[in-house]
């Protein structure tokens, strides 16, 4: 996988990591949560403030997850249960509004779309309010225009609290990144960005600059190697 | 409802073509009544003999229930015991799985020669065959979180028991559903063998009785009776197994 790298992710802002499939994402994303990992790790990942990483992450994984058995809003609440906090019905019913799905909240995984299941998955993670927020590829089953707006609602319940986004789409990256970088199996580097403060306007001219040179970038970064 | 109407029919329109077949055998073949006979016969056994088969079944019914229940129950706390704790694991899992290897049937005798011929040995039978696959099925499941569900534990911090009961015990539910399918087949037959090996009552005895004298089709009715009482437990759990399944995933 990924072969040595060093990547400094700023706290209280947005870190977007792009790559090829396969390359490792999802495993780095697990050693930052503390999750049980495939991956090995010679090294270590470290907040700081030197305080542990793992009870202040929330984390959405690729694929939905959500328990089959239960309603969207039991699903938005499990963290609580699962805590042994009070759940909190109308903060998760106000999530589900945000996420659209307001009028879905006692619908079960199975009667709803890819996409919509993984917004209940989003309004789950939102519900967490955790500091460190892990995100893994959140609207990849999205159309483009129920993505731009749960990326503008991301963008904005999300402000201030430290964000690791994994994404495919350079535009989605340009749009959101406060820093990005891209993964290869030579390591992560860095990739330059338009100079205002995400969420940057996708129609904007720097914007598409941006994400044209990104997408460049990446072609030369991550072509396979040569026979 | 439509659904249960047609499997209702379906069933049924099964179950005449069976008698149709076989009374086609006796009738054909000519074997002796003493052998095999017809369906006739056996009503005509069953309606004559109502009284004491009556009495027999529910002495056989209420050994089964009786040993179902405590079979389940104990099942069911076993594999919770030992997915909370990891000390019940480690003594307890080996000789699951010993147990599963030993015909717990062949035990029959042995908890004959301890308890007697009456109801108490009759009762442990049925709970023991029943205990471990219940115990086994269901903990097997309990154990197999899947990894989405297992992170979604993790991230929260959760304690053992509030994953347990949130996460692994609803996502073991079919592995529940598989433990009790064993279960109603192996306690019909834990009653049979039960009073084969020893007892003065029972449908069992009452088969063993009737082959004893000859009254071959007595012998069929009390095992007629007996399929009917593992047939309505089939139904039971089939219930449960929709209802489950409906209640779980969709709807
Ligand atoms: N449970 C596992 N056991 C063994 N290997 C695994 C496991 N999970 C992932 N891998 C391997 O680790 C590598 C990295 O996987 P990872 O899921 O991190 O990739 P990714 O960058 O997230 O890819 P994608 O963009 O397709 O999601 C892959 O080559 C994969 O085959
Ligand atoms: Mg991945």
């Amino acid at each position: 996988m990924i072969d040595t790298f060093d990547l400094t992710l700023p706290a209280e802002r947005w870190s977007v990591l792009l790559g090829p499939s396969g390359v490792g994402k999802t495993s780095l994303l697990r050693l930052i949560a503390g999750l049980p990992c495939a991956a090995r790790l010679d090294g270590r990942i470290a907040a700081s403030d030197g305080a542990p990483l793992a009870p202040r992450v929330a984390m959405m994984a690729q694929d939905d997850q959500l328990l089959p058995w239960a309603s969207a809003l039991d699903n938005v609440m499990i963290g609580a249960r699962l805590r042994g906090d009070r759940p909190q019905r109308d903060l998760a019913r106000g999530l589900l509004v945000d996420v659209g799905l307001g009028d879905r909240a006692a619908r079960k995984p199975a009667q709803l779309s890819a996409g919509q299941r993984q917004r209940v998955a989003l309004a789950r993670t939102l519900y967490e309010d955790r500091a460190v927020v892990l995100l893994d590829e959140p609207f990849s089953a999205l159309d483009v225009l129920t993505r731009h707006r749960m990326q503008d609602m991301a963008a904005r319940l999300l402000h201030g609290r430290t964000v690791v986004l994994i994404t495919h789409d350079p535009a989605e990256a340009i749009r959101l990144a406060d820093r990005a970088w891209i993964v290869s199996r030579k390591g992560i580097a860095p990739c330059g960005l338009p100079d205002d403060i995400p969420p940057r306007a996708p129609e904007a001219a720097a914007t598409l600059a941006a994400q044209a040179a990104l997408l460049q970038r990446m072609r030369r970064f991550c072509a396979p190697r040569a026979a | 409802m439509r659904s249960v109407g047609r499997r209702f029919w379906r069933g049924t329109t099964a179950f005449l073509v069976a008698i149709a077949l076989w009374q086609a055998v006796v009738g054909l073949t000519g074997v002796p009544r003493f052998i095999l006979p017809g369906p006739g016969l056996v009503a005509q056994a069953l309606w004559d003999n109502g009284a004491l088969i009556w009495e027999n079944a529910l002495w056989s019914a209420g050994n089964l229930g009786l040993g179902l229940v405590i079979g389940i129950v104990l099942g069911v706390e076993t594999a919770l015991l030992l997915t909370l704790s990891r000390r019940a694991r480690w003594l307890l899992r080996p000789m699951l799985v010993v147990a599963q290897a030993v015909p717990v049937f062949a035990l029959a005798p042995v908890i004959t020669l301890w308890m007697g011929y009456g109801m108490p040995s009759k009762i442990v039978t049925i709970a023991l065959v029943t205990y471990f696959p219940v115990a086994s099925a269901l903990f097997d499941r309990l154990m197999a979180l899947p990894t989405g569900l297992a992170d979604l534990s993790h991230l929260a911090g959760a304690e053992r028991w509030r994953e347990t009961l949130l996460l692994r015990l609803p996502h073991a539910v079919p592995g529940l559903i598989t433990g009790l399918r064993l279960a109603v087949v192996y306690g019909p037959l834990a009653v049979l063998i039960g009073e084969w090996v020893g007892s003065s009552q029972g449908l069992g005895h009452l088969m063993l009785m009737a082959n004893g004298r000859g009254q071959t089709a007595l012998m069929f009715a009390a095992l007629f009776v007996l399929a009917t009482l593992s047939l309505a437990l089939w139904v039971i759990v089939e219930a449960l197994s929709r209802w489950s399944v409906r209640r779980l995933s969709s709807a």
